[in-house]
């Protein structure tokens, strides 16, 4: 479909097809031709071969709809909102952040706090860094204005909680260093394209 | 003189006396109460299926003891009574249904009859027949009954002082009306055929193997009955009485804890009943001759309950004016129609 379909606003003109619904019986003759018709048809048959073709599908093979939630879980999308994770450096293994704190001003509902410190060798450390998910929105755009891809959006959904208010720390977020291994790169907004290769240009420098 | 007794002994135990009357009584009350809280699952179960859902899981292994959970819930509900409701009435209402139901019972054929073994203390030797009360009106007695449970809703939904009760009771009193007249004359014509009221007659009668059944004879007369039969134990399309999308629950709205599960359990029962009668009236019955009719029978039975659930997930239900054009216009005109032509065959 181009975007001549799309834009054209005469709906109803173009590719659709009206249904044969037959015509209202006119007199007696022609009600009772009708009753007589539908009493002899089996067109309830065809109703009952659907129940039990949905039924032979779910029984036999495998097209059963529930998904039995706590013990199995659907596969979310990458682009999905949740709970945030911290990252870390593969090579290194020492958190990503870089402690610009652009995370903290773009936070729409004010949520994110941290402090930042100078450590030894004069580089930038987080000293405190902690998300209020009580406050959170899942808006995403932490994660999207984040340079290093430090701060993403997990796969962790499930954030019933006994209190409104629900502070989550760095430490808790970070990946656990012992499973550095499993840590997964993120996606979502902000991610860079799977063709980020091919729209690498060279810096404009000739004017 | 040891001859004679071997020879004797049979008949004299094949006697039906009050005790083994009695036994089967209490089977029928025991195993069709059971029977009809196992439907409830069996209907939760297929009704989930055809919708590509799982039904109860989490109770017991495949949600098997639901019923059990959900007897402690009916048991101990709290059993309210409107306060403007007429109470005698209202309190009255489900034994009205769940008796008829079980009486109605009384006159069918149900599990083989059989002989309480001699080392079972007090009762040893009694004989416990198939039929509770093989009378010789069977299929008008079952009938009536059934058709006197009707009072039940009618009674319940006008005690309870709710709109909605009124209107559940007025299309009780609509659907009596309607589907009583098809459910006689569909059942004449077998009987006619037949030349009995009794159901050992109608299962005797058509002991010659598959093709001896009536429904071979009578197919019209088959649908018929059954399109009624569905309206006598209110399943859908049929089910107006209690229609919670139209009338909230209808006759049943203020009905709570057990006395709700006695409509529930008459219901259960009235869908047993009645495959019962369809099965025997019109599918041969149990064989008597073979060791395996009553396995048929209890297909038969099954089938039947089947098509009750598949046609409840399937079918949407009507309207009370279409139940009553459908049975007042269509099926009782195609009623007398096969009534007078099975009359002449028969003369002819």
């Amino acid at each position: 479909m181009s975007l001549e379909h799309f834009k054209n606003r005469n709906i109803g003109t173009q590719h659709y097809t009206t249904i044969d619904v037959g015509h209202t019986p006119v007199g007696a003759m022609q009600t009772f031709t009708q009753v007589a018709k539908r009493t002899v048809k089996g067109e309830l048959f065809v109703g009952l071969w659907v129940t039990l073709r949905e039924m032979i599908n779910a029984l036999f093979k495998g097209d059963m709809a529930t998904v039995k939630y706590p013990f199995e879980k659907l596969p979310i999308s990458p682009r999905y909102r949740a709970i945030h994770d911290m990252l870390r450096l593969l090579e290194s293994g020492s958190y990503r952040c870089i402690g610009c704190g652009l995370c903290e001003k773009i936070c729409i509902s004010n949520c994110i706090s941290m402090d930042t410190r100078y450590d030894e060798n004069q580089r930038k450390e987080v000293s405190e860094y902690t998300i209020n998910f009580g406050r959170c929105i899942f808006c995403g755009y932490c994660a999207e204005v984040c340079p290093e891809l430090a701060i993403v959006h997990g796969p962790r959904y499930e954030n019933a909680s006994e209190q409104r208010a629900g502070f989550s720390l760095f430490e808790d977020m970070l990946t656990p260093i012992d499973k550095l291994n499993l840590q997964q790169e993120y996606d979502g907004f902000g991610a860079i394209s799977p063709n980020a290769d091919d729209n690498i240009k060279k810096t404009p420098l000739a004017y | 003189m040891e001859i004679t007794l071997v020879e004797t002994l049979p008949q004299a135990i094949h006697e039906v006396t009050a005790v083994g009357v009695i036994i089967k009584a209490v089977i029928i009350l025991a195993v069709i109460s059971a029977i009809a809280g196992f439907g409830t699952y069996i209907e939760r179960k297929v009704l989930a299926f055809m919708q590509r859902r799982l039904g109860p899981m989490h109770v017991g292994p495949y949600g098997l003891l639901q019923i059990a959970a959900d007897g402690i819930k009916l048991f101990t509900k709290e059993d309210i009574v409107p306060q403007n409701a007429n109470k005698f009435i209202f309190m009255v209402a489900p034994i009205i249904t769940a008796a008829t139901a079980f009486i109605a019972l009384s006159a069918v054929p149900v599990f083989p009859d059989f002989t309480i073994p001699e080392f079972v203390p007090l009762l040893g030797g009694v004989f416990v027949p198939s039929i509770a009360s093989d009378i010789n009106v069977g299929v008008l007695f079952v009938l009536g009954m059934m058709a006197a449970g009707l009072y039940g809703p009618l009674l319940a939904g006008m005690s309870q002082a709710n709109k909605w009760g009124i209107i559940g009771s007025a299309r009780t009193a609509i659907q009596f009306l309607s589907y009583e007249v098809v459910t006689g004359l569909s059942i004449l014509a077998p009987i006619m055929l037949v030349g009995s009221l009794s159901f050992v007659d109608f299962n005797n009668a058509q002991s010659g193997g598959i093709g001896s059944w009536l429904i071979w004879q009578q197919p019209v007369a088959f649908v018929l009955f059954l399109i009624a039969g569905f309206a006598e134990t209110n399943r859908t399309p049929f089910d107006l009485l209690e229609h919670e999308a139209e009338v909230v629950s209808g006759y049943a709205t203020e009905y709570s804890g057990m006395r709700w599960g006695m409509f529930f359990i008459g219901e259960y029962a009235n869908m047993i009943t009645v495959a019962i009668i369809a099965s025997v009236v019109f599918l041969g019955g149990y064989d008597a001759d073979c060791t395996l009719g009553w396995l048929f029978i209890i297909l038969k039975i099954a089938f039947f309950f089947f098509l009750m659930l598949w046609v409840r997930a399937s079918w949407p239900h009507v309207r009370p004016d279409q139940l009553m054009w459908l049975c007042w216009k269509v099926l009782m005109p195609i009623a007398v129609v096969n009534i007078v032509i099975t009359a002449i065959v028969m003369m002819v």
